[in-house]
């Protein structure tokens, strides 16, 4: 069946279909510490999305011969449960699972002392239990705090966000319909005190000028989450304390 | 295999001349390898090409068949990019399934190609729904000497230009061959730029020591008319803003130095 745009995905005011503005996140929910076996853990929600995150580790690697001498080997597993999307996915990973595993493990690795570590992996494990554009992003959010719940020692949180032109308009953190019949999505993660951007992705078609602020706007996206990150972390030892307490 | 001890010395090298702004095999820092292009290599193929950029060499053939569509979009072609790292191409590549390298390099390709709408998907269709030309794009790496992306996008775009279509008549729903060949509808020229950072600093068309070195590559993928349509940093290492924009600016402009030879083929 041939698609029909019936309804406009930005109205006349700037609102779009899930009622936000252009400049808006998602609303996100974020925990961390929630699986019992993982050394460390996190979940987060953003908008419909829903992913776990489970990190083991620093452990030895198996198998021996891909220890390397002088760092931890960081290994990543992005996944997508068959039920997360409208129709079935195959359990197989994707060539789309294979890339977006390398590009998060690239972009948390330079905040990761993984020098700390020598002849040891840390295993990072995402799945994504439902998926509603920019799952790639809210894995990275998700995956940092999962690494700093396991005790990981890191130079800082790595936060990501996607900015992106739907109907001609740049448009912060899309969701599904948005990413698929907008004309650019661009995934940024960025790592705050080193002012550094460790992932950074695009298709679609923007001019220079777009591009500029698509990569100033998700950055800003990152800056918005980062603090919820930081609480997120925190809560957890805030629960521990008043556990204590009683 | 080289040892790894000279390479180390090597390496502190390449890093301490890209710092005073000059690179070892006496480029400057924004300038490629010599450039060896040519078209319809393996006759077999719809089209193909070879691209040499400095030692690199890849080769690229294109294949036609007939298949389904895309159940989400009925009324188009369907494009497949795939990259080969052959094992005779470098002491790092094995044979066996796709390595997440090769994998990350077909999706490059691929990202600029679809994105750019270098090819008309849309002319490829014969039935909607039911029947439409598959084109599959087969990336082979001959010999690895750093920056496979640029050159496998350049190889793809020189044999995509160069793939001639057999001329058809659809005869009760069956597609019936007949003499002739017309080129491939492609419409637009994306061409990717590759980036290493190297002490801070950005070079392109890195060769493979300077990747050795490299802290974070970015490919900038762009279209005819300057856009961007593809983006892919790698490796384990950052980007600051600032570099990110100064590399588009470059990218946009070596694009159109390389496009030229491109296309013209």
């Amino acid at each position: 069946m041939p698609k029909k745009k019936t309804k406009k995905l930005i109205d006349k005011n700037g609102v779009r279909i899930d009622g936000r503005e252009l400049n808006k996140l998602r609303p996100i929910k974020l925990e961390v510490g929630i699986l019992d076996n993982a050394d460390g853990s996190a979940y987060i929600e953003q908008g419909k999305n829903k992913i776990l995150v489970g990190v083991y580790g620093p452990k030895e690697v198996h198998p021996k011969h891909l220890a390397i001498s002088d760092r931890a080997l960081l290994r990543c597993r992005y996944h997508m449960a068959p039920f997360s999307v409208q129709e079935r996915k195959s359990p197989a990973p994707s060539r789309r699972e294979r890339e977006l595993s390398k590009v998060i493990k690239e972009a948390l690795q330079p905040a990761i002392f993984v020098k700390y570590y020598p002849r040891t992996s840390i295993e990072l494990f995402i799945e994504v239990l439902q998926a509603d554009g920019g799952t790639r992003c809210a894995s990275l959010t998700a995956a940092s705090l999962a690494l700093a719940d396991a005790g990981i020692p890191m130079r800082d949180l790595v936060a990501a966000c996607a900015a992106g032109k739907v109907e001609g308009h740049l448009a912060l953190d899309l969701n599904d319909t948005e990413d698929k019949e907008g004309e650019a999505d661009l995934p940024v993660a960025w790592i705050p005190t080193l002012n550094a951007v460790t992932l950074l992705q695009m298709d679609g078609k923007v001019t220079l000028e777009e591009f500029e602020q698509l990569v100033n706007m998700a950055i800003e996206g990152c800056k918005q989450i980062y603090p919820l990150q930081k609480e997120a972390l925190k809560a957890k030892y805030i629960a521990v304390k008043e556990e204590v307490k009683e | 295999m080289k040892s790894p001890i000279i390479i180390r010395v090597k390496q502190k090298q390449i890093a301490q001349l890209v710092s005073h702004g000059k690179r070892l095999d006496g480029r400057g820092l924004t300038d490629y390898r010599e450039l060896q292009l040519e078209t319809g290599v393996v006759g077999r193929a719809e089209g193909s090409a070879r691209v040499r950029l400095g030692k690199t060499e890849v080769l690229v053939g294109i294949k036609i068949e007939v298949g389904k569509p895309f159940a989400d979009v009925p009324n188009k072609g369907v494009l497949t990019v795939n990259a080969e790292l052959t094992a005779l191409a470098s002491p790092s590549f094995a044979p066996g399934p796709p390595s997440e390298n090769a994998i990350e390099l077909a999706r490059v390709v691929d990202r600029g190609i679809r994105e750019s709408k270098a090819i008309v998907l849309e002319e490829l269709c014969v039935e909607p729904g039911k029947k439409v030309f598959i084109v599959f794009v087969d990336v082979y790496i001959l010999n690895h000497d750093g920056n496979l992306i640029d050159a496998s996008a350049m190889a793809a775009l020189a044999a995509l230009i160069n793939t001639k279509m057999f001329n058809y008549e659809v005869k009760e729903g069956e597609i019936k061959v007949k003499p002739g060949y017309t080129p491939l509808p492609v419409k637009n020229y994306p061409i990717a730029v590759t980036f290493a950072k190297i002490n801070d600093k950005l070079i392109v068309d890195p060769w493979l020591e300077e990747e050795q070195v490299m802290d974070a590559r970015l490919t900038i993928t762009t279209d005819k008319d300057g856009n961007i349509c593809a983006l892919q940093k790698g490796g384990y290492g950052y980007f600051t803003t600032q570099q990110i924009l100064e590399a588009a600016k470059i990218a946009k402009n070596k694009a159109e130095e390389l496009r030229k030879r491109v296309v013209k083929g």
